[in-house]
């Protein structure tokens, strides 16, 4: 079984001369779903993209630890799966093509059996073939789990995950998440009540503003 | 560079061809740019030395009109950050650079084969140093293009900013370019020009060597 895990030291972010928070540490250390929460503009969005790699903290890090060993950061993007209301795919392409690319930029295999699971999880099966400009605003979010879910990451963050979803698709996302924490790290960032009922332990930002 | 790379090129070629976004604009500067240069000229006789300095304005406001795409689209449309959560900055930047080689080569042999046929005096006699200065010219170009992109993809004032940014960084590729053209033109050998040459590659060498440095840190905010 492949045991991931991921810790946060002395984690500090500054825009300038504003403080979004100061000296966080938490520990993930088996699968479950843990939850990030916090005001408007408590940092959030920021922390999960310190923890996905994509920004850096003004100071302190985040260590993800693969079987033991610590992965390099030009590896973590074949780890994480990352969801969230300000990514955006490419709508020139349709959502099997989208997928296509995905994989062969990441260097990974396409598992076609991967893909048509979650397409008919997420219903969007039928629709596959068509460009993501065609699609609602709803239909691009069930799209960008099937982004983070393709290629079995061992940490999946979730940023306001359900934000422009129908009760089926909030449905079909609560599923997801409760499968893939039985054996995967899930890091929710929200404010909604049902998102963080399915955390098993939440890491308030309000508390690290000083 | 390697496979993932190459898919990443693939993307934006598969992009570019459906969306025009930079095609477009680079033939239309090319029509535009040639047509005002023939018009300005009328029937007045201008030397060799002057096409060939002309030549190569051309090819920089045609690559300010249309490299900067690369970097700019994706900020623009927002999909960077799905580039960022797949590939590592290494990949992004072998992936961009080599649709820059490929647009520069395609969009400076279309100015070269017009430039010979509309102009009378643009007459290369050393066809193998031109050859040389416009394949390392272009390769330095295409280089400069797509790092100078990447750090101006996330400013405000993007469209002024790459032109003036690009001026005294791609200066020196310029100059030494020029004078290699006028030197084809006039039929100089490949000993005489070994100088210029050897700029126009280092350039090359230092700028590749500098991009591979600095793209992560451009790249992660």
């Amino acid at each position: 079984m492949i045991n991931y895990s991921l810790e946060a030291q002395q984690l500090n972010k500054s825009f300038g001369r504003r403080l979004i928070f100061n000296d966080l540490n938490f520990k993930f250390d088996k699968p479950g779903v843990f939850g990030i929460s916090g005001p408007n503009g408590s940092g959030k969005s920021t922390l999960v993209k310190i923890i996905a790699g994509i920004i850096s903290a003004s100071k302190g890090k985040v260590i993800h630890l693969l079987n033991g060993k610590a992965l390099a950061e030009e590896n973590l993007h074949n780890h994480i799966g990352f969801v969230s209301p300000y990514l955006v795919l490419y709508e020139e392409f349709s959502t099997l093509e989208n997928l296509k690319i995905f994989a062969d930029v990441r260097g990974t295999e396409f598992n076609k059996d991967r893909v048509d699971y979650l397409l008919n999880k997420f219903l969007l099966f039928k629709r596959k073939d068509d460009l993501l400009k065609t699609y609602s605003s709803g239909m691009k979010q069930r799209v960008k789990f099937i982004f983070a879910l393709m290629h079995f990451p061992q940490l999946l963050v979730l940023d306001e995950p359900t934000s422009n979803l129908d009760e089926e698709g909030k449905s079909s996302v609560y599923e997801i998440v409760k499968e893939e924490a039985k054996t995967n790290i899930v890091i929710i960032a929200s404010n909604e009540r049902n998102d963080l009922e399915l955390c098993n332990e939440i890491v308030l930002l309000e508390k690290y503003k000083n | 560079m390697n496979s993932k790379s190459y898919s990443l090129f693939l993307k934006d070629l598969k992009s570019e061809l459906r969306t025009r976004y930079a095609i477009n604009a680079l033939a239309m500067f090319i029509i535009v740019a040639i047509s005002v240069i023939m018009f300005s000229v009328g029937q007045e006789k201008i030397s060799p030395g002057l096409t060939g300095g002309l030549f190569w304005v051309v090819i920089f406001f045609t690559a300010m009109s249309g490299l900067s795409r690369a970097f700019v689209s994706e900020e623009e449309r927002g999909t960077t950050l799905a580039l960022q959560l797949v590939a590592s900055p290494t990949t992004v930047f072998s992936g961009k650079l080599i649709f820059n080689i490929i647009l520069v080569f395609a969009m400076n042999t279309v100015i070269a084969v017009l430039y010979s046929a509309l102009f009378n005096e643009f007459i290369i006699r050393n066809f193998l140093l031109f050859l040389t200065s416009f394949v390392f010219g272009n390769i330095g170009l295409a280089i400069s293009s797509t790092i100078i992109a990447a750090i101006i993809a996330k400013a405000g004032a993007k469209g002024t900013l790459y032109p003036v940014l690009s001026f005294p960084i791609l200066l020196p590729l310029i100059l030494a370019s020029v004078q290699l053209t006028l030197f084809a033109i006039d039929g100089i050998s490949f000993e005489s020009a070994k100088f210029e040459l050897a700029i126009v590659v280092s350039y090359d060498v230092i700028m590749l060597t500098a991009s591979y440095m600095l793209f992560d840190f451009i790249w992660k905010e």
